[in-house]
């Protein structure tokens, strides 16, 4: 048989300040790129039209569309090109322009149509068409926040239940950082943030929590089978016991999502660079993040309940909870 | 309960079965009206599972009420007008399974699959509703008609079986020429509409009436009296015949002058049948509905009967006190876009600019209904199309077929990849996984559920999930084994370890899928039900298929050490 990490006994723990380092090295330039180019909303979010044309006729090209826009009235409109070079993608946002009406998106878009109609006659189809109202906009953009904010409060809340708050808020704490490193990513790769990239985010979200959720359950345990080992060594051996199944599930799914990437096409890309992304710092976060911020409350905010009402919960199947005996740490003496 | 292992396999058989049942490809009808107005009923076989706007194309339409002239009071009242006047036009149009709903209080959804021109389907949704009264066929012209077109229809060759064959066979050769390529099994099994066999679509649309052949009278065998002049009924499943048999140019110009026929709204049920009205009208409009001020359902106290007050222009008053002085006594039918709305009720005296519609034994609701559509002839402020998304037809096939592709090597790789690492037992993994597939469709099926792009990137990825319940049950199985415990013993403790953390992590995953779906789009929708089914038949199979296959394995022999 094959074993990868088989009884690894490698020290997270000891370079969690590297790991630090690394997450800072990539969330503040991204931070900083996000600031200066601002967010790349999709015109989802922002109001606007996306209008999408396939060439037919083999005459287009971005100079000639872009030509034929300015002089169709939309100088401002970008134009990209969609899989290969006989499609282009134009986006005219509506944000720029104050006190439009809902109309206007449905507007820009037939403008659009009639400028290239005026310049290509009928050289070309248009395969796909987004008009969305500055209203709809806001309230999609405020109902995404609102999502992803309610799935922290929601394994927030499952966590404390299941396990401890601790474990909650460390595990909430680590998803926060793939959140915003994900961002981070995504300002490097100059993405447009649209609804399919927020449900990319989101996902990662629930992979993240995946992972960090099977660590934690190992933990859970060894804290119990390990009872004079303190929190720190008890995290690295969970982590290393559980590094096996973290390397060949993250592999499999980095396998399906390459294989998205390479052949799912031009729609669903953004969709899979997030989620590849995602895996890595899911996993990171999970080794590196959420362990170590466990330390850190548990040393905040010390308590036996740490161990003891862990025990609680436990389900019946692990033997129930122990009774404190003499060999359990002795409970630490609050600071105030 | 499943300790037994013959139990196991029987509730696994189970499943199967149920999924299995879940995806059979079953024939459904569609119909539709074309550009020319006439009815089709178009028989396929499909597999159950509707594919989104994205893969088919479509358009995706969000209206809402145009204030910009003068603010509306009550929007979700005038929105429940304009929703009811679009529902009848959006009929009108001929799609198949279009959508029409209400979101929020002010916004109606309009979704329209496999439109191909986006610019009409617009025009439609925004038009504003045209409302008629009319006056029943009360001197029976049109009955007295139908003798002779019933002669015309038959010298022209017309037999009710020939009127369904020929629509049938229309729709089959334009849905053969819209298929163009051969559609693999993979499509197909994603959604991909493929006409049935001619000879099963014949069947099933034609099936000939034995009393409507021998008997001739062609039409009139297939109406019978309704309740006032002017008034038949047509079973419902005739209804197309007798569409496309008023249409024949030889009964068009046998239709009495001055008459029309019109269809009621919706069909009604009569005992275990169900029938379609269908009126002769007066062509002339005794009144229309630009005339129409407002319209108030309320229960009369004094004869305890549900009523409509409507009230007319000044203009209006005039015109239709006129008019309804000389039908006193007569049924006026209430035509909304071509189509007549309830029973037409009888003018009991002449009406100025304040009338009133008695509906008898009619409920409140009814009434209600009534009233909607007498006011959505005049809609108080017209809409406006606040979002739209259109999808080519071109872009949605890319889009399967690219699905596709990425999904199958996705598999592929995964499959390798675990039969690689945990050989014998990978692949009793990768036979549960198998069936994870079958369950995943099925329940997608059962449920009704669209299938959209993100859906299948969410069903690629819940794969991993199915996958990882594996991997952790392995690694445990495998932590045990080097403990020293017996196979036996190593695969009981290797399940049992591996189901808290398989729980937590996936309803972990459950609870941000649900939040998807509950800001979701279409799409996004799509992908949070995959995700959801996905890892709720991942955790079945995994810790119920799996475990069957480990113990079906290691019943047969005495196992000293385990392939994984």
């Amino acid at each position: 048989m094959i074993r990868i990490f088989a009884n690894a006994n490698y020290d997270f723990i000891a370079y969690r300040k590297w790991a630090y380092g690394l997450t800072a090295l990539i969330v503040v330039p991204g931070m900083l790129l996000m600031a200066a180019r601002g967010v790349n909303y999709s015109i989802e979010f922002t109001g606007g039209a996306l209008v999408q044309v396939r060439d037919t006729a083999g005459t287009m090209d971005i100079g000639g569309v872009r030509d034929a826009l300015t002089e169709g009235g939309l100088p401002g409109a970008e134009i990209t090109e969609f899989g290969g070079t006989s499609e282009f993608v134009i986006r005219a946002r509506l944000e720029a322009q104050a006190g439009v009406g809902e109309a206007a998106a449905q507007a820009t878009a037939a403008q659009v149509d009639s400028a290239l109609s005026r310049a290509y006659g009928h050289g070309f189809l248009i395969a796909r068409v987004e008009a969305v109202g500055p209203k709809v906009g806001g309230e999609l953009r405020s109902r995404a926040l609102l999502a992803v904010l309610m799935s922290f409060v929601a394994v927030l809340a499952y966590l404390a239940l299941r396990f401890e708050w601790r474990f909650g808020l460390a595990a909430v704490l680590a998803t926060a950082h793939d959140i915003i490193t994900t961002l981070a990513f995504i300002s490097y790769m100059d993405l447009e943030v649209s609804l399919v990239v927020v449900s990319a985010i989101l996902t990662v979200v629930g992979y993240s929590l995946n992972d960090t959720i099977v660590i934690f359950d190992r933990t859970r345990e060894n804290l119990h089978k390990y009872k004079r080992e303190d929190l720190a060594g008890i995290l690295n051996r969970s982590v290393n016991e559980t590094l096996p199944r973290t390397i060949i599930t993250n592999s499999t799914s980095l396998a399906a999502l390459i294989a998205l990437l390479v052949f799912g096409g031009p729609v669903i890309r953004p969709f899979a660079w997030v989620m590849a992304f995602g895996v890595f710092t899911g996993t990171f976060s999970s080794i590196y993040i959420a362990a170590p911020v466990l330390l850190l409350i548990e040393r905040r905010w010390p308590g036996q309940d740490a161990r003891g009402v862990k025990a609680r919960v436990m389900p019946a199947g692990h033997g129930g909870a122990p009774p404190p005996t003499a060999d359990a740490k002795p409970p630490r003496v609050p600071t105030p | 309960m499943f300790d037994n292992l013959k139990t196991r396999v029987a509730a696994i058989g189970v499943l199967v079965v149920l999924s299995a049942w879940a995806l059979w490809p079953r024939d459904t009808t569609t119909r539709t009206r074309g550009a020319d107005g006439a009815y089709r009923d178009t028989v396929v076989r499909q597999i159950n599972l509707k594919r989104g706007l994205d893969l088919q194309g479509g358009i995706h339409l969000a209206l809402e009420l145009d204030e910009s002239r003068g603010r509306v009071p009550n929007c979700s009242d005038a929105i429940d007008r304009a929703l009811r006047v679009i529902r009848t036009r959006i009929d009108e149009f001929g799609v198949a399974e279009p959508l029409v709903q209400k979101e929020g209080a002010c916004r109606i959804v309009v979704e329209l699959p496999g439109i191909s021109d986006p610019g009409r389907a617009k025009d439609i949704v925004q038009r504003s509703a045209f409302l008629e009264f009319q006056m029943t066929d009360k001197q029976g012209l049109f009955r007295a008609a139908l003798p002779a077109i019933d002669r015309a229809l038959a010298a022209a060759g017309v037999t009710e079986a020939g009127i369904g064959r020929r629509v049938a066979g229309a729709a089959d050769s334009a849905r053969g020429a819209q298929a163009g390529a051969p559609a693999s099994a993979l499509e197909d099994l994603l959604g991909g509409a493929r006409p049935a066999d001619t000879a099963q679509g014949r069947r099933d649309t034609t099936r000939a009436d034995s009393l409507g052949s021998t008997l001739g009278g062609t039409l009139s065998t297939l109406l019978f009296a309704g309740q006032m002049d002017g008034e038949f009924l047509v079973a419902e499943e005739k209804f197309v015949a007798v569409d496309a048999m008023l249409r024949h140019p030889a009964a068009e110009r046998l239709v009495p002058r001055g008459i029309v026929w019109r269809w009621g709204v919706e069909p009604e049920s009569r005992g275990a049948r169900s029938y379609r009205r269908l009126y002769a009208l007066e062509q002339r409009p005794i009144m229309t509905g630009e005339e129409l001020v407002d319209a108030q359902a309320r229960l009369d106290p004094i004869y305890n009967q549900a009523v409509v007050d409507f009230q007319l222009s000044r203009r209006g008053g005039r015109i239709f006190e006129r008019e309804t002085g000389r039908h006193v006594g007569d049924n006026m039918a209430i035509v909304l876009d071509g189509r007549v709305q309830s029973q037409p009720p009888v003018i009991r005296s002449q009406i100025g600019s304040r009338g009133q519609i008695e509906l008898g034994s009619a409920s409140l609701q009814e009434a209600q209904d009534l009233a909607l559509v007498l006011k959505a002839g005049a809609l108080p402020a017209p809409l406006q199309i606040v979002e739209e998304r259109t999808v080519g037809p071109t872009l949605g096939a890319d889009s399967i077929r690219d699905g596709i592709i990425a999904g199958v090597v996705g598999v592929a790789l995964v499959v390798l990849l675990v039969i690689g690492y945990y050989r014998l037992s990978g692949v009793l993994a990768v036979a549960a996984l198998g069936l994870y597939v079958l369950f995943t469709l099925g329940g997608l099926a059962a449920l009704g559920a669209t299938l959209t792009l993100p859906g299948i990137a969410g069903f690629a990825l819940s794969i991993t999930i199915a996958v990882d319940a594996n991997v952790l049950i392995f690694e445990r199985l495998r932590e045990e084994l080097e403990h020293g415990k017996s196979v036996r013993l190593a695969v009981d403790a290797g399940f049992k370890m591996a189901m808290n953390a398989i729980v937590d992590s996936n309803v972990a995953m459950v609870l941000t899928a649900a939040l998807l779906f509950q800001f979701g789009t279409g799409p996004v929708k799509g992908f949070a039900v995959t995700l959801i089914l996905g890892v709720a038949a991942s955790m079945v199979t995994a810790i119920f298929v799996t475990r069957t296959f480990f113990l079906l394995y290691m019943s047969r022999r005495q196992l000293q050490t385990l392939s994984i």
